[in-house]
């Protein structure tokens, strides 16, 4: 055996050999790359050095100067970072409403392409096929500058609704909650109301368990939760909340919380065409389930309902949940386009900022670093509930 | 088969299977009016969609002044492409459609009904009010596709035709690029080439998609090697990408690529735009790639090893073509967003068929007609979306994709 392998060894020369061969394409294969980056990198140098600009990240400190309608609390004698966390943050605002929003449409539609009802299912297809085919870029300018800055009034004359809502060119003013003296002293009500929802959660989940019955116990940890918070509603002296309306002064609203044009067109431009997609994903996680389950529990005499919610639906979801996390993924990259129809997210910002400041590379790398680490973040929640779902199969 | 089962029931006097169709009312109740709920929901779909009907049709018909589109229908299309020039859009065009129609011809089957719908545009293109000139060139390219099918059949079962045809595809792809571009010392260069119009839209994803298509195959077979080092880096390239939005990308190719690269070579938007573009889909391309490797079965590569083909020529003879021809559908798909990702162009000035609407609506005899322009381009694009969508899913079905 000893002797075999010499002589093997011999017999190959090193240039055949495999173990060489692997470790030399894998030199050859980093030593090109470097080559090329350190080329890129190079020729970044002499074009910085060329314009007089070096590399840092002290221009963050400085006084950004340019004004952010919307999001966090945001004066433009605020520095560059707080500004780009404006940015971000309404990034997320967007994102996480427009998953929400499409998530509902997507399950409603793709159930719908289901229905035994002829019509719904061919008005659900009409949707799915209109809003996939169209670029979402259209459907964004469509919406904004077709729709709510033309088709909506004035400031002037806002369309009002019931209950202080009035929707204009600027957008939507809704009546707003503000925190009053005793808000303070409601929200340990609400803490401990959250802590006990939590308990109940917990032991009910447990004793579910024990009886071998599924289920996750929601609703009673959801009501353990309300009685506690409108119990120290009634106990706590003064309203802890007051509602503050939008009154028209001179030119604009005042008070109140407002929705913008563009946050309104894009939520929903986003949430309708990501919706389509999520229908299509649905409707193949519900058509994977095999129908003799369906059967097996209408024999078992479970209302329908109950079969969707008992039976198809959990087996459905592990179809559904990772096609769902890149639809996801999808919207909040695509809210991107924002910078299109002028509102401020993290991309927006961004780009002010560098227009501001002339700093090309370090502001590439601040948004690239931002929307790499939500997509991670992203994907890792959606790989952890994944697998969560997963631990159920047998 | 029929007539033997008829003789068979009228002899023995067994009973016929009973009638496929419905009665309409039957028909209604099943559908429509199962039960209350049902019925509900029927009566509220049904008044959104004559909401939703009536008033599209009352706009379009009375209050939408669609004279903006035939008007503007050329800077729509080509944008700024020089009247004279024109010949080389249409010899581009003729050239596709004769291929259509050649491959037809040679093959039949899918590729055909494609080529028929492709014949049957022109002519109902020619309803439309352009001048006479235009109407001549658009029913040309239905001649184009009958040439080409006459050929095509000629063709059949001649070994040299099918290769022809591989080398007419793979041809046509540079030569378009070529001709509407220009060569230098042949055809003039046409200048201004960020204002195309929707001809940008078609080249971006056509562009993208064929110079992605190779960077993808090697980058997929890198994310699967046995070497680290390659699988790293592979895999690295494709979720950075992944990661990020198109559009930041194309930020970072306006403003970054002068920085990295020499101060001699400055290319033009068109050009970024492409290689930006080229790029990212060259990472999904991958994943797209990767799915259709993971799905041949291990046999394969043993039984290439044992007839004795080495790694490289197992990959290239036995595993990549049967992983392509298993993803068309999937490559298919990536082809339609990256043609609905091309609207994106107009973030770095280069007017494609979104931006360039942008700068109709500026000009003051078309204020206002947002909602024309807007429903035009929407239309162009849901019809080839849907189109190739369609085609996608006829292609899975004739693949057997599905079953396997």
């Amino acid at each position: 055996m000893e002797k075999r392998k010499v002589v093997s060894s011999h017999a190959i020369p090193f240039w055949r050999d495999i173990r060489v061969l692997r470790v030399v394409s894998q030199i050859v294969f980093l030593v090109a790359i470097a080559a090329g980056i350190w080329w890129l990198l190079n020729n970044l140098q002499t074009n910085l050095r060329n314009s007089g600009l070096s590399i840092t990240f002290r221009f963050l400190g400085d006084t950004a100067g340019f004004p952010i309608s919307e999001g966090l609390t945001y004066d433009p004698t605020n520095v560059n970072v707080y500004a780009f966390l404006v940015g971000v943050v309404n990034t997320i605002r967007v994102a996480v409403i427009g998953i929400v929003l499409a998530t509902i449409i997507g399950t409603l539609v793709g159930i719908s392409r289901l229905s035994s009802n002829w019509l719904v299912r061919r008005l659900a297809a009409l949707y799915v096929e209109t809003v996939r085919n169209i670029p979402l870029l259209v459907q964004l300018f469509f919406w904004y500058f077709a729709v709510m800055l033309t088709a909506l009034p004035l400031v002037k004359d806002s369309i009002s609704l019931p209950g202080s809502i009035y929707l204009s060119r600027r957008g939507l003013y809704l009546p707003s909650l503000v925190p009053t003296a005793s808000f303070s002293v409601w929200l340990w009500f609400l803490l401990g109301g959250l802590a006990l929802a939590i308990v109940v959660y917990v032991l009910r989940r447990a004793q579910l368990k024990r009886a071998d019955r599924p289920g996750i116990p929601i609703g009673w940890a959801a009501i353990a939760l309300v009685l506690v918070a409108v119990a120290g509603w009634f106990i706590v002296s003064g309203n802890p909340l007051s509602i503050d309306l939008p009154v028209l002064k001179r030119f604009n609203f005042e008070g109140g919380l407002w929705l913008s044009t563009p946050f309104a067109s894009l939520v929903l431009g986003l949430a309708m065409y990501t919706g389509a997609f999520i229908a299509e994903i649905v409707r193949a996680g519900i058509l994977a389930v095999s129908k003799g389950q369906t059967e097996a529990a209408k024999a078992l005499g479970l209302r329908k309902a109950l079969v969707l919610r008992l039976v198809v639906m959990p087996q459905a979801l592990r179809v559904i949940i990772p096609p769902l996390a890149s639809q996801y993924l999808n919207l909040t990259k695509n809210s991107s386009l924002a910078i299109l129809i002028g509102y401020y997210d993290l991309l927006n910002v961004g780009t002010t900022i560098f227009n501001q400041t002339g700093r090309a590379v370090e502001m590439i790398l601040l948004i690239m670093g931002s929307y790499l680490t939500m997509s991670l973040f992203m994907s890792l929640l959606m790989n952890l509930y994944n697998r969560r779902i997963k631990l159920v199969e047998r | 088969m029929a007539d033997e089962r008829r003789t068979l029931h009228e002899v023995k006097g067994v009973l016929p299977p009973p009638s496929e169709r419905i009665p309409v009312l039957r028909w209604l109740k099943q559908n429509l009016f199962r039960s209350w709920f049902n019925a509900i929901l029927t009566v509220v779909a049904a008044a959104v969609i004559l909401v939703v009907v009536y008033g599209l049709l009352r706009w379009a018909l009375t209050e939408a002044r669609w004279e903006v589109i035939p008007t503007n229908l050329r800077l729509l299309l080509v944008g700024t492409y020089p009247l004279e020039q024109m010949w080389r859009v249409w010899a581009t065009i003729y050239l596709v459609v004769f291929l259509f129609g050649f491959s037809s011809g040679l093959r039949g089957g899918l590729i055909r009904r494609v080529s028929a719908g492709v014949a049957a545009v022109p002519i109902v293109l020619t309803v439309l009010p352009l001048p006479w000139g235009t109407r001549g060139w658009i029913l040309g390219t239905a001649a184009a596709v009958a040439v080409g099918l006459g050929l095509g059949y000629l063709g059949k079962g001649n070994r040299w035709s099918k290769r022809l045809e591989t080398a007419g595809w793979l041809l046509s792809f540079p030569i378009s690029i070529l001709l509407l571009n220009g060569v230098g010392g042949f055809l003039p260069v046409v200048e201004g080439r960020n204002k195309w119009g929707f001809m940008l839209n078609l080249l971006g994803a056509v562009v993208g998609i064929g110079l992605s298509l190779p960077v993808g195959v090697l980058l997929a077979l890198g994310r699967r090697s046995k070497l680290p080092a390659i699988r790293l880096v592979c895999t690295a390239y494709i979720e950075l990408i992944r990661g990020v939005p198109l559009i930041s990308l194309l930020f970072m190719a306006s403003i970054m690529l002068q920085l990295l690269l020499p101060a001699n070579i400055r290319p033009d938007l068109v050009i970024r735009a492409m290689m930006t573009i080229t790029a990212f889909s060259a990472a999904y391309m991958a994943e797209n790639v990767r799915g259709g490797l993971q799905a041949i079965p291990k046999g394969q590569y043993e039984a290439a090893y044992a007839v004795g083909l080495k790694g490289m020529l197992t990959t290239v003879l036995i595993i990549l073509p049967q992983a392509l021809r298993a993803v068309i559908p999937a490559i298919v798909g990536q082809f339609i967003a990256l043609f609905k990702d091309t609207t994106l162009f107009g973030f770095i000035a280069i007017l494609e068929l979104l931006n360039i609407s942008r700068s109709i609506l500026g000009n003051l005899e078309w204020r206002g007609r947002i909602f024309e322009l807007y429903v035009f381009i929407g239309v162009v694009f849901w019809i080839l979306c849907y189109t190739m969508s369609y085609v996608s899913r006829r292609i899975e079905k004739t693949l057997g994709v599905g079953e396997r």
